[in-house]
């Protein structure tokens, strides 16, 4: 009897817990409303599965206690009741699973028009950049990577001298651009994860990841880490800046471009990175636009 | 002509010393002991870890002996022991050992010295891992998951000595768990007593048997990954390992894949959590209807939501993989997969339920803890819609949403069902019973204790905190409010955790000091309550071997005075 | 009875007991299935690690080495050798599974076998060896570490099987001859398949 108690109040409790509980979902700051609608479609369906089946459970453990006297029912199974079950327990399955992959569908596919970035990471730093004027960014990897060459960018790759490298923890983005972010490890995996944006993908040494989504609110946002990467894992942070495009612009002409790293570099330096390009005579696959 | 256990033929060979009996012993039900002690002394040693956890994350910067490094030590090998060494080896070393042979109405199991070995193998295997304990740079910190690249280049704990530690135990593991698993899959197909037939066995059997059998199918894929991050590490292969940096440094590894080890250990990983849930629920299935006098509700559907459930625990793995960076489509087909696991599990749901409704509930403390399974369970396995479904997973992978739901699927409904079912086997076990008041105090403490520790955990999620942070920070999307709430989790957890003493006492104190249990107090219908002696003797039957015939569900039946007609009974 | 119409079984309808046999009577020896439990462990086992063989065969070029990182391994008489040891080996064992007529030639065929597959192993080792002084050792290529990790695993099985061979030797059973010769052709099997694998690719 008490545990009868015990369950409807703690569906009680769960139902007000959730409705007065201050930990739920950031303001969105990106195109992924469908995310948030898809989860609100299985909080709603799932809301009413936890609540009507504990109280149908509740009130079955008070009608059906032993008292003297009262014996079960005897009733090995009830064909046409689990199929009607079965039934509509599909019903609602297909009715979460429906939108989730409405919305993953737009997920894989990236717009035409966005714009790229690319975020590297590394044990225990975030770095970025962006394509600049041609549009393209030069290949790299790991092999290339010199003390004045951080971003591995390949030498030989007439894309790459236009990129522009930011190398604090700090990026911006402008407003309601969609932008494909592109994702590269220099070490272990790690994870790009704002969760203003939703958006998140695993950053994966060896190959090229990816997301796509459109800041729509401007402001600032943290990143975070999310894959396990070591002991500083909880310290990988970096910022995202959202602002209008003129502000953007005028931000990325601020920046510094491979081929002004290369013009300022010592010629030691210079033939440091040339070498690292001499054991591949084919441009390694580096980027994906 | 066959001549082993199953015939009854050759007789089993009784042991005349106390080593015989106790510590070299091929009885399955001592073997079963051995591995129930084991596994619950190692798994204490994962709640104290998951003590300190809870002590860093709710009072960050009051523990200096704990760094970074530590705290990733703790998580990592509270996650492997808690999942492997004590509710795998718990549930099917443990329980299936002890009750496949007697409910089945088999003597022992097939292979008894395979058996035994099983055991000191599984032994073994934990003072292995027990070892990198003391190791230098301490044990792995690259979390149960063991990812690849991290687990063994510099920056993460254990990632010389530990991990390799931590692989060899896992492989010493799988060897005894493959024995182990042969035994229980093969004395229910050839062991089974006359009339005991597949559709006569209790629901308990068949947990444990398709979980056996998923186990041979899944460990294999935990073996391969280990052997090859072994060599990895030691030998300069490059199964898992791209070209990389490590601390600035090149390494002399070219062209792995890390995802391929993602592959991988899910393929283990998905039908692990299974081969530790379906145990669970076919020995809940046994309490409820043990304890509601009723038969469990459309038996076969729960028969075969078991044996549907493992097959396709075999085809979900990648749900745990969608952020990870491979195909994206396969988000499509995983997605798919997953939802349709759900209808299964929610028919054993609904079949549960079922079974209370019109039934006749005696509200002793197993039934307690099957109820408080069935809360738990539902709201884990609706957490559960939310990860498997692939665009929701975005935003909240790697968050505590996932920390809260595994643990109330794995953590808290299992532990539940172990809890109801030792309290419920006690009896036969030990031939003593247990203190009611004790043990009602336990439930109460436990079971609203470990829902206040995990329900506000799926908020903080939703919110945004990642799990496997050692400290939050200052952090700005994160209010004030979320470090209340790590404080109150803590407290609560620290509570549950002093709480389990009433069950240590209360079952050591039993078996000294118990009252004397009758052979079958509950009035149970499946054979394990029907031996001749309680607790059970070697060779568990007695002279002859009993003949089943009924199924082991026949409670209540119209037309008959008691309210439960044995197995073993003859149709009048 | 069909496995489905078992599983389809209204238990609770049909109480009693007679009409069924004892166990003993009907069942296959213990042994016997857990042996062929055991066999899909060892499909599972084995096809895991070619699947991997081939994802990561096929990955250098998604992975854009351009040369291909993958360089196969050449064939030196020995692995022809060894497969033809393993071969008489499995014809051994086979003599001795059918043989009716007379124990001393069971005997012999069973000692044969055992002998051939250690024998077999030797020459594994011997063939690891020419590999390695040839520059092919384990960490130099992804082809090489499969083959290794392959060898291994199929080595060690066989390993065990010499274990049991033992047993039978200290203990002869016609029917446990039958399932050391079960196994002993299961492993030729795969051994073939992964010869196969690695030749071709």
């Amino acid at each position: 009897m008490p545990v009868a108690i015990a369950i409807a109040l703690l569906v009680l409790g769960s139902v007000i817990f959730h409705l007065a509980s201050p930990w739920w979902l950031t303001p969105l700051a990106s195109n992924w409303g469908s995310l948030d609608d898809a989860l609100h479609i299985t909080l709603w369906i799932c809301a009413v599965a936890f609540v009507v089946l504990n109280l149908f459970m509740a009130w079955a453990i008070w009608r059906y206690r032993h008292r003297p006297g009262h014996r079960a029912h005897y009733e090995p199974e009830n064909a046409s009741l689990e199929k009607r079950l079965t039934f509509w327990t599909a019903i609602g399955i297909a009715g979460m699973l429906a939108p989730g992959l409405i919305a993953w569908s737009q997920y894989v596919n990236v717009p035409k028009e966005a714009a790229i970035v690319e975020a590297t990471g590394q044990q225990w730093t975030w770095s970025f950049r962006f394509p600049g004027p041609d549009g393209v960014l030069g290949t790299a990897a790991v092999e290339h990577i010199t003390p004045d060459n951080s971003f591995g960018i390949n030498p030989l790759d007439p894309f790459g001298r236009d990129d522009i490298l930011i190398e604090t923890n700090e990026l911006h983005l402008a407003l309601n651009q969609p932008v494909k972010m592109v994702l590269r490890s220099k070490d272990v995996l790690h994870d790009f994860y704002v969760p203003q944006f939703r958006a998140k993908m695993d950053l994966v040494p060896g190959i090229v990841t990816y997301f796509w989504m459109t800041p729509t609110k401007a402001g600032t946002y943290e990143i975070l880490c999310a894959e396990l990467c070591g002991v500083g894992h909880h310290e990988m942070r970096g910022t995202v800046v959202v602002e209008p495009q003129e502000a953007f612009d005028a931000w990325l002409a601020d920046q510094i471009s491979f081929g002004q790293i290369m013009a300022q570099a010592s010629p030691a330096s210079i033939s440091a990175i040339l070498a690292s390009a001499d054991s591949c005579a084919t441009p390694t696959r580096g980027s994906l636009n | 002509m066959a001549t082993t256990i199953a015939d009854d033929l050759r007789p089993l060979h009784h042991p005349k010393t106390w080593i015989g009996k106790y510590v070299w012993s091929q009885d399955h039900k001592v073997i079963a002991i051995q591995y129930g002690v084991t596994a619950i002394g190692i798994g204490l040693v994962a709640l104290v870890l998951s003590a300190l956890m809870r002590l860093q994350l709710g009072f960050p910067g009051m523990f200096p002996s704990i760094q970074p490094e530590n705290y990733l030590q703790y998580v990592s090998m509270h996650g492997m022991i808690m999942v492997v060494y004590l509710l795998t080896a718990l549930l099917l070393g443990g329980f299936g050992n002890y009750l496949i042979p007697l409910m089945v109405g088999a003597r022992d199991m097939v292979f008894p010295f395979v058996n035994m070995l099983s055991y000191w193998v599984y032994l073994l295997s934990v003072l292995v891992l027990v070892a990198s304990f003391f190791v230098p740079g301490g044990p792995t910190g690259a979390g149960w998951t063991l990812y690849p690249p991290q687990a063994i280049t510099e920056g993460t704990p254990g990632q010389e000595w530990g991990i390799l530690l931590m692989l060899a135990s896992l492989a010493i593991f799988i060897i005894a768990f493959t024995m182990g698993g042969l035994n229980y899959v093969t004395t229910v197909l050839q062991a089974r007593t006359k009339g005991m037939t597949l559709m006569r066995m209790p629901c308990s059997v068949w947990g444990i048997f398709v979980a056996s059998i998923m186990g041979l199918l899944a460990f294999p894929a935990l073996f391969v990954a280990a052997v090859m991050m072994m060599l990895d590490h030691v030998a300069g292969t490059s199964f898992f390992m791209p070209a990389l940096l490590s601390m600035g440094q090149p390494l002399d590894h070219e062209g792995g894949s890390p995802i391929l080890f993602q592959h991988l250990f899910w393929f283990f990983g998905h039908p692990e959590v299974y081969i530790v849930a379906l145990p669970a629920f076919g020995i809940v299935s046994d309490l409820i209807s043990v304890h509601a006098r009723k038969n469990i509700f459309g038996y076969r559907m729960m028969v075969w939501a078991i044996v549907i459930i493992g097959a396709l625990s075999f085809v979900v793995w990648a749900h745990h993989m969608y952020v990870s960076g491979m195909n994206p489509y396969f988000g499509f087909f995983f997605a798919t997969s997953t939802l349709i696991i759900a209808i299964p599990t929610a028919i054993k749901v609904y079949n549960w339920l079922l079974t209370l409704w019109r039934g006749d509930i005696h509200l002793r403390v197993p039934m307690l803890f099957a109820i408080a399974f069935l809360f738990t369970f539902i709201h884990g396995g609706l957490t559960g819609l939310f990860l498997g479904n692939v665009s929701v997973d975005v935003p909240l992978s790697d968050t505590f949403f996932v920390v809260g739901h595994f643990h109330m699927v794995m953590g808290v409904s299992p532990i539940l069902v172990i809890f109801g079912a030792i309290y419920h086997w006690y009896p036969k076990i030990t031939g003593r019973m247990w203190n009611n008041v004790l043990a009602q105090a336990h439930f109460w403490i436990t079971f609203l204790g470990v829902y206040a520790i995990y329900l506000p955990m799926h908020y903080l999620g939703v919110l945004g905190v990642p799990r496997r942070y050692y400290a939050l920070g200052e952090t700005a999307f994160i209010p004030q409010s979320a470090h209340v709430a790590n404080e109150v989790i803590t407290v609560a957890a620290l509570i549950v955790f002093v709480a389990q003493g009433l069950f240590f006492y209360n079952m050591i104190w039993s078996l000294f000091r118990g009252p004397k249990a009758g052979p079958n107090p509950w009035g149970a219908a499946s054979l394990e309550w029907q031996t001749p002696d309680t607790p059970p003797k070697h060779g568990n039957w007695g002279a002859k071997l009993p003949t089943v015939y009924r199924w082991a569900y026949d409670y209540s039946v119209p037309g008959h005075a008691r309210d439960f007609i044995a197995q073993d009974e003859a149709p009048s | 009875m069909s496995l489905l119409s078992r599983l389809a079984e209204k238990s609770w309808l049909t109480p009693g007991a007679e009409g069924f046999d004892e166990p003993a009577d009907y069942r296959p020896a213990a042994v016997a299935v857990g042996l062929y439990v055991y066999f899909a462990v060892m499909a599972i086992i084995f096809s895991l690690t070619v699947a991997a063989y081939l994802m990561r065969m096929g990955l250098h070029e998604a992975l854009g080495h351009g040369a291909g990182d993958w360089r196969p391994m050449p064939e030196p008489a020995l692995l022809w050798v060894n497969s033809f040891i393993l071969l008489l080996s499995g014809i051994a064992w086979e003599v001795a599974r059918r043989g009716v007529s007379r124990p001393d030639r069971i005997r012999i065929a069973v000692i044969a076998g055992g002998l051939l597959g250690i024998a077999f192993l030797l020459g594994q080792v011997m063939l690891w060896r020419h590999y390695d002084a040839a520059g092919y050792y384990l960490s130099a290529n992804p082809a090489n570490a499969f083959f290794y990790l392959l060898t291994a695993i199929h080595g060690l099985h066989l390993i065990g099987g010499l274990a049991a061979w033992l047993r039978v030797l200290a203990r002869p059973r016609l029917s446990s001859i039958r399932l050391c010769a079960l196994y002993w052709h299961s492993l030729l099997f795969i051994w073939v398949l992964l010869a196969g694998l690695l030749l071709s690719t």
